[in-house]
Protein backbone atom coordinates (compact mmCIF):
# COMPACT_ATOMS: atom_id res chain seq x y z
CA UNK A 1 0.00 0.00 0.00
CA UNK A 2 1.16 3.67 0.11
CA UNK A 3 1.01 6.68 2.18
CA UNK A 4 0.50 9.89 0.71
CA UNK A 5 2.90 13.22 2.52
CA UNK A 6 1.69 16.44 1.64
CA UNK A 7 4.27 18.33 0.02
CA UNK A 8 6.15 18.00 -2.88
CA UNK A 9 9.48 15.90 -3.75
CA UNK A 10 11.26 19.58 -4.67
CA UNK A 11 9.31 23.36 -4.41
CA UNK A 12 7.29 24.41 -7.03
CA UNK A 13 6.58 28.13 -6.85
CA UNK A 14 5.70 30.14 -10.31
CA UNK A 15 4.64 33.09 -10.49
CA UNK A 16 4.26 33.77 -14.60
CA UNK A 17 1.50 32.11 -16.39
CA UNK A 18 3.05 30.37 -20.20
CA UNK A 19 0.89 28.31 -22.01
CA UNK A 20 3.34 27.14 -24.82
CA UNK A 21 5.71 25.87 -21.94
CA UNK A 22 2.87 24.10 -20.07
CA UNK A 23 2.22 22.29 -23.47
CA UNK A 24 5.44 21.07 -23.67
CA UNK A 25 5.80 20.38 -19.71
CA UNK A 26 2.80 17.80 -20.08
CA UNK A 27 4.52 15.65 -22.23
CA UNK A 28 6.45 14.40 -19.43
CA UNK A 29 2.72 13.76 -17.29
CA UNK A 30 1.85 11.70 -19.97
CA UNK A 31 4.36 11.29 -22.58
CA UNK A 32 6.39 8.64 -24.45
CA UNK A 33 9.08 9.50 -21.55
CA UNK A 34 7.14 10.73 -18.94
CA UNK A 35 6.80 10.14 -15.25
CA UNK A 36 3.43 8.18 -15.23
CA UNK A 37 4.77 5.66 -17.86
CA UNK A 38 8.23 5.38 -15.31
CA UNK A 39 5.98 5.06 -12.03
CA UNK A 40 3.59 2.28 -14.29
CA UNK A 41 6.61 0.68 -15.87
CA UNK A 42 8.61 0.08 -12.31
CA UNK A 43 5.69 -0.88 -10.10
CA UNK A 44 4.53 -3.66 -12.25
CA UNK A 45 7.70 -5.50 -13.22
CA UNK A 46 8.50 -5.87 -9.46
CA UNK A 47 6.11 -8.90 -9.06
CA UNK A 48 8.71 -10.60 -11.49
CA UNK A 49 11.93 -9.95 -9.87
CA UNK A 50 13.67 -12.99 -8.37
CA UNK A 51 15.64 -10.80 -6.03
CA UNK A 52 14.78 -8.91 -2.98
CA UNK A 53 17.49 -6.39 -3.84
CA UNK A 54 15.50 -5.70 -7.81
CA UNK A 55 11.98 -5.78 -5.89
CA UNK A 56 12.83 -3.31 -3.54
CA UNK A 57 14.88 -0.83 -5.85
CA UNK A 58 11.71 -1.03 -8.39
CA UNK A 59 9.28 -0.15 -5.84
CA UNK A 60 11.01 2.50 -4.23
CA UNK A 61 12.06 4.46 -7.84
CA UNK A 62 8.65 3.56 -9.18
CA UNK A 63 7.22 5.65 -5.82
CA UNK A 64 9.50 8.46 -6.23
CA UNK A 65 8.47 8.45 -9.91
CA UNK A 66 4.85 8.92 -8.35
CA UNK A 67 6.25 11.88 -6.68
CA UNK A 68 7.86 13.03 -9.95
CA UNK A 69 4.18 12.74 -12.12
CA UNK A 70 3.04 15.52 -9.33
CA UNK A 71 5.35 17.67 -9.55
CA UNK A 72 5.21 18.03 -12.91
CA UNK A 73 1.58 18.29 -12.46
CA UNK A 74 1.87 20.85 -10.23
CA UNK A 75 4.30 22.61 -12.62
CA UNK A 76 1.38 22.76 -15.66
CA UNK A 77 -1.46 23.46 -13.36
CA UNK A 78 0.56 26.77 -12.11
CA UNK A 79 1.56 27.87 -15.42
CA UNK A 80 -2.00 27.39 -16.73
CA UNK A 81 -4.66 28.27 -14.01
CA UNK A 82 -4.54 31.70 -14.40
CA UNK A 83 -4.62 31.90 -18.25
CA UNK A 84 -6.40 34.55 -19.72
CA UNK A 85 -8.65 34.17 -23.10
CA UNK A 86 -6.54 36.12 -24.78
CA UNK A 87 -3.60 33.87 -23.77
CA UNK A 88 -5.19 31.12 -24.47
CA UNK A 89 -6.35 32.04 -27.91
CA UNK A 90 -3.67 33.32 -29.07
CA UNK A 91 -0.91 30.35 -27.98
CA UNK A 92 -0.88 26.55 -29.03
CA UNK A 93 -2.82 25.58 -25.67
CA UNK A 94 -6.17 26.43 -27.26
CA UNK A 95 -6.53 22.29 -28.77
CA UNK A 96 -5.71 21.11 -25.05
CA UNK A 97 -8.22 23.80 -23.76
CA UNK A 98 -11.21 22.76 -25.87
CA UNK A 99 -11.00 19.18 -24.45
CA UNK A 100 -9.60 20.19 -21.18
CA UNK A 101 -10.04 23.37 -19.91
CA UNK A 102 -7.15 23.62 -17.78
CA UNK A 103 -7.51 20.07 -16.07
CA UNK A 104 -4.49 18.29 -15.72
CA UNK A 105 -5.05 15.11 -18.41
CA UNK A 106 -1.91 12.44 -19.45
CA UNK A 107 -0.63 13.46 -23.15
CA UNK A 108 2.31 14.08 -25.03
CA UNK A 109 3.54 17.61 -25.86
CA UNK A 110 2.10 16.42 -29.52
CA UNK A 111 -1.39 15.70 -27.87
CA UNK A 112 -1.28 11.66 -28.33
CA UNK A 113 -2.99 10.42 -24.48
CA UNK A 114 -1.16 8.53 -22.61
CA UNK A 115 -0.63 4.59 -23.60
CA UNK A 116 0.43 1.71 -21.41
CA UNK A 117 2.25 0.59 -24.63
CA UNK A 118 5.31 3.01 -23.94
CA UNK A 119 6.58 0.43 -21.54
CA UNK A 120 6.96 -3.19 -21.13
CA UNK A 121 6.55 -5.28 -18.00
CA UNK A 122 8.37 -8.56 -19.90
CA UNK A 123 8.67 -10.52 -17.16
CA UNK A 124 12.25 -11.15 -17.50
CA UNK A 125 14.27 -9.09 -15.14
CA UNK A 126 17.04 -8.56 -17.06
CA UNK A 127 15.28 -7.41 -19.83
CA UNK A 128 13.32 -5.40 -17.95
CA UNK A 129 16.35 -3.70 -16.24
CA UNK A 130 18.05 -3.03 -19.68
CA UNK A 131 14.22 -0.98 -20.17
CA UNK A 132 14.54 0.66 -17.26
CA UNK A 133 17.94 2.62 -17.91
CA UNK A 134 16.54 2.91 -21.28
CA UNK A 135 13.86 5.04 -19.90
CA UNK A 136 15.93 6.86 -17.22
CA UNK A 137 17.85 8.02 -20.50
CA UNK A 138 15.29 8.71 -22.69
CA UNK A 139 13.86 10.93 -19.80
CA UNK A 140 16.91 12.85 -19.02
CA UNK A 141 16.98 13.88 -22.44
CA UNK A 142 13.17 15.28 -22.58
CA UNK A 143 14.55 17.31 -19.40
CA UNK A 144 17.33 18.36 -21.54
CA UNK A 145 14.92 19.12 -24.76
CA UNK A 146 12.56 21.13 -21.43
CA UNK A 147 15.95 22.76 -20.60
CA UNK A 148 16.82 24.03 -23.88
CA UNK A 149 13.01 25.41 -24.71
CA UNK A 150 12.68 27.27 -21.07
CA UNK A 151 14.01 30.15 -19.53
CA UNK A 152 11.96 31.14 -16.70
CA UNK A 153 14.31 29.83 -13.13
CA UNK A 154 11.05 29.13 -11.66
CA UNK A 155 10.29 26.29 -13.82
CA UNK A 156 13.55 25.77 -14.64
CA UNK A 157 14.72 24.73 -11.22
CA UNK A 158 12.19 21.77 -10.69
CA UNK A 159 12.90 20.47 -13.91
CA UNK A 160 16.59 20.45 -13.51
CA UNK A 161 15.90 18.47 -10.30
CA UNK A 162 14.22 16.50 -12.30
CA UNK A 163 16.75 15.53 -14.95
CA UNK A 164 18.71 14.95 -11.83
CA UNK A 165 16.75 11.71 -10.42
CA UNK A 166 16.68 10.50 -13.66
CA UNK A 167 21.06 10.39 -13.88
CA UNK A 168 20.48 8.78 -10.16
CA UNK A 169 17.97 6.28 -10.97
CA UNK A 170 20.11 4.93 -14.07
CA UNK A 171 22.68 4.27 -12.07
CA UNK A 172 21.18 2.36 -9.81
CA UNK A 173 19.33 0.11 -11.65
CA UNK A 174 22.61 -0.54 -13.57
CA UNK A 175 24.42 -1.79 -10.25
CA UNK A 176 20.76 -3.74 -10.06
CA UNK A 177 21.65 -5.21 -13.41
CA UNK A 178 25.16 -5.81 -13.00
CA UNK A 179 26.42 -9.23 -12.93
CA UNK A 180 27.56 -9.91 -9.93
CA UNK A 181 24.64 -7.92 -8.57
CA UNK A 182 21.88 -10.01 -9.38
CA UNK A 183 22.74 -12.42 -12.68
CA UNK A 184 25.45 -14.18 -10.98
CA UNK A 185 23.34 -16.06 -8.72
CA UNK A 186 21.57 -18.04 -11.40
CA UNK A 187 22.56 -19.08 -14.87
CA UNK A 188 20.19 -17.08 -17.47
CA UNK A 189 18.43 -20.82 -17.74
CA UNK A 190 17.66 -21.61 -14.08
CA UNK A 191 16.59 -17.78 -14.13
CA UNK A 192 13.89 -18.04 -16.94
CA UNK A 193 12.10 -21.31 -15.01
CA UNK A 194 11.07 -19.17 -12.07
CA UNK A 195 9.73 -16.29 -12.97
CA UNK A 196 6.54 -16.27 -10.80
CA UNK A 197 7.03 -19.12 -8.54
CA UNK A 198 8.81 -19.28 -5.28
CA UNK A 199 10.96 -22.49 -5.35
CA UNK A 200 13.89 -24.15 -3.97
CA UNK A 201 16.19 -21.78 -6.05
CA UNK A 202 14.41 -18.53 -4.65
CA UNK A 203 14.86 -19.02 -1.05
CA UNK A 204 18.55 -20.36 -1.89
CA UNK A 205 19.33 -16.71 -3.74
CA UNK A 206 18.53 -15.35 -0.16
CA UNK A 207 20.95 -17.60 1.82
CA UNK A 208 23.25 -15.76 3.62
CA UNK A 209 26.37 -17.57 1.56
CA UNK A 210 25.00 -16.57 -1.91
CA UNK A 211 25.40 -13.10 -0.87
CA UNK A 212 29.19 -12.91 -1.70
CA UNK A 213 27.99 -11.38 -4.88
CA UNK A 214 26.60 -8.28 -2.99
CA UNK A 215 30.56 -7.82 -0.79
CA UNK A 216 31.48 -7.60 -4.46
CA UNK A 217 29.53 -4.40 -4.72
CA UNK A 218 30.21 -3.22 -1.82
CA UNK A 219 34.36 -3.65 -2.71
CA UNK A 220 33.42 -1.42 -6.18
CA UNK A 221 31.98 1.56 -4.41
CA UNK A 222 34.15 4.58 -4.52
CA UNK A 223 36.16 4.92 -0.45
CA UNK A 224 34.79 8.16 1.50
CA UNK B 1 20.53 25.55 4.47
CA UNK B 2 22.51 28.70 6.22
CA UNK B 3 22.18 31.29 3.62
CA UNK B 4 18.76 30.42 1.76
CA UNK B 5 16.28 33.02 2.58
CA UNK B 6 12.63 32.25 3.92
CA UNK B 7 9.77 34.43 4.09
CA UNK B 8 8.77 33.23 7.32
CA UNK B 9 9.63 30.13 9.98
CA UNK B 10 6.98 27.60 8.34
CA UNK B 11 8.84 28.14 4.93
CA UNK B 12 12.30 27.44 6.46
CA UNK B 13 10.79 24.59 8.19
CA UNK B 14 9.54 22.96 5.35
CA UNK B 15 12.22 22.95 3.50
CA UNK B 16 14.32 21.45 6.22
CA UNK B 17 11.43 18.42 6.10
CA UNK B 18 12.44 18.80 2.13
CA UNK B 19 16.37 18.68 2.33
CA UNK B 20 16.20 15.94 5.06
CA UNK B 21 14.18 13.69 3.13
CA UNK B 22 15.36 13.90 0.17
CA UNK B 23 18.62 12.51 2.05
CA UNK B 24 16.66 9.69 3.23
CA UNK B 25 15.16 9.01 -0.02
CA UNK B 26 18.97 9.13 -1.85
CA UNK B 27 20.72 6.73 1.14
CA UNK B 28 17.49 4.28 0.71
CA UNK B 29 17.32 4.24 -3.21
CA UNK B 30 21.89 3.41 -2.31
CA UNK B 31 20.94 1.23 0.53
CA UNK B 32 18.39 -1.45 -2.16
CA UNK B 33 21.59 -1.82 -4.16
CA UNK B 34 24.42 -2.10 -1.55
CA UNK B 35 22.21 -3.73 1.50
CA UNK B 36 25.49 -4.58 3.55
CA UNK B 37 27.21 -1.14 3.26
CA UNK B 38 27.45 -0.12 7.40
CA UNK B 39 28.35 3.41 6.51
CA UNK B 40 25.77 4.22 4.72
CA UNK B 41 23.16 2.35 7.29
CA UNK B 42 24.96 4.86 9.62
CA UNK B 43 24.03 8.09 7.49
CA UNK B 44 20.12 6.84 7.20
CA UNK B 45 19.76 6.07 11.11
CA UNK B 46 21.12 9.07 11.19
CA UNK B 47 19.08 11.43 8.78
CA UNK B 48 15.91 9.38 9.08
CA UNK B 49 15.89 10.47 12.67
CA UNK B 50 16.36 13.69 11.76
CA UNK B 51 13.44 13.64 9.00
CA UNK B 52 11.22 12.20 10.99
CA UNK B 53 11.74 15.05 14.05
CA UNK B 54 11.76 17.77 11.03
CA UNK B 55 8.22 16.43 9.93
CA UNK B 56 6.58 16.39 13.39
CA UNK B 57 7.55 19.46 14.18
CA UNK B 58 6.06 21.21 10.70
CA UNK B 59 2.85 18.80 11.54
CA UNK B 60 2.56 19.86 15.49
CA UNK B 61 2.88 23.69 14.33
CA UNK B 62 1.65 24.37 10.51
CA UNK B 63 -0.07 21.51 8.99
CA UNK B 64 -0.22 17.60 9.34
CA UNK B 65 2.33 15.45 6.23
CA UNK B 66 0.75 12.65 6.67
CA UNK B 67 -2.50 11.18 8.02
CA UNK B 68 -0.42 9.64 11.30
CA UNK B 69 0.78 13.00 11.90
CA UNK B 70 -2.62 14.36 12.26
CA UNK B 71 -3.13 14.81 15.90
CA UNK B 72 -7.34 15.33 16.11
CA UNK B 73 -7.42 15.35 20.43
CA UNK B 74 -7.47 19.69 19.81
CA UNK B 75 -8.87 20.50 16.84
CA UNK B 76 -12.25 20.71 16.31
CA UNK B 77 -12.16 20.34 12.53
CA UNK B 78 -10.29 18.18 10.04
CA UNK B 79 -6.98 19.74 9.41
CA UNK B 80 -5.86 17.22 7.19
CA UNK B 81 -8.43 18.20 4.42
CA UNK B 82 -8.50 21.73 5.41
CA UNK B 83 -4.60 22.37 4.54
CA UNK B 84 -3.58 23.70 1.95
CA UNK B 85 -2.59 20.80 -1.41
CA UNK B 86 1.34 21.03 -2.13
CA UNK B 87 0.60 22.16 -5.66
CA UNK B 88 -1.15 25.55 -4.41
CA UNK B 89 2.09 27.07 -4.65
CA UNK B 90 3.38 29.61 -1.94
CA UNK B 91 4.76 28.04 1.34
CA UNK B 92 5.63 24.22 -0.42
Amino acid sequence: MWNYEKRLEFPVNIKESNADIAQVIISQYGGPDGEMGASMRYLSQRYAAPYREVAGILTDIGTEELAHLEMVATIVHQLTKDLSMEQIEASGFRNYYVDHTVGIWPQAAGGVPFNACEFQSKGDIITDLMEDMAAEQKARSTYDNILRLVHDPDVCEPIKFLRMREVVHFQRFGEANREDCSKAKHTIQSLRRIPTRPSKLWTSAFAPKERTCLDFCRACVPAR
Amino acid sequence: MMNMQFANEQEKLLHDVGVLSFVVTELSLYLDTHPNDRNALEYFRHYNRMANQARQEYSAKYAPLTISCVDASDCSNWQWALTPMPWEGGCN
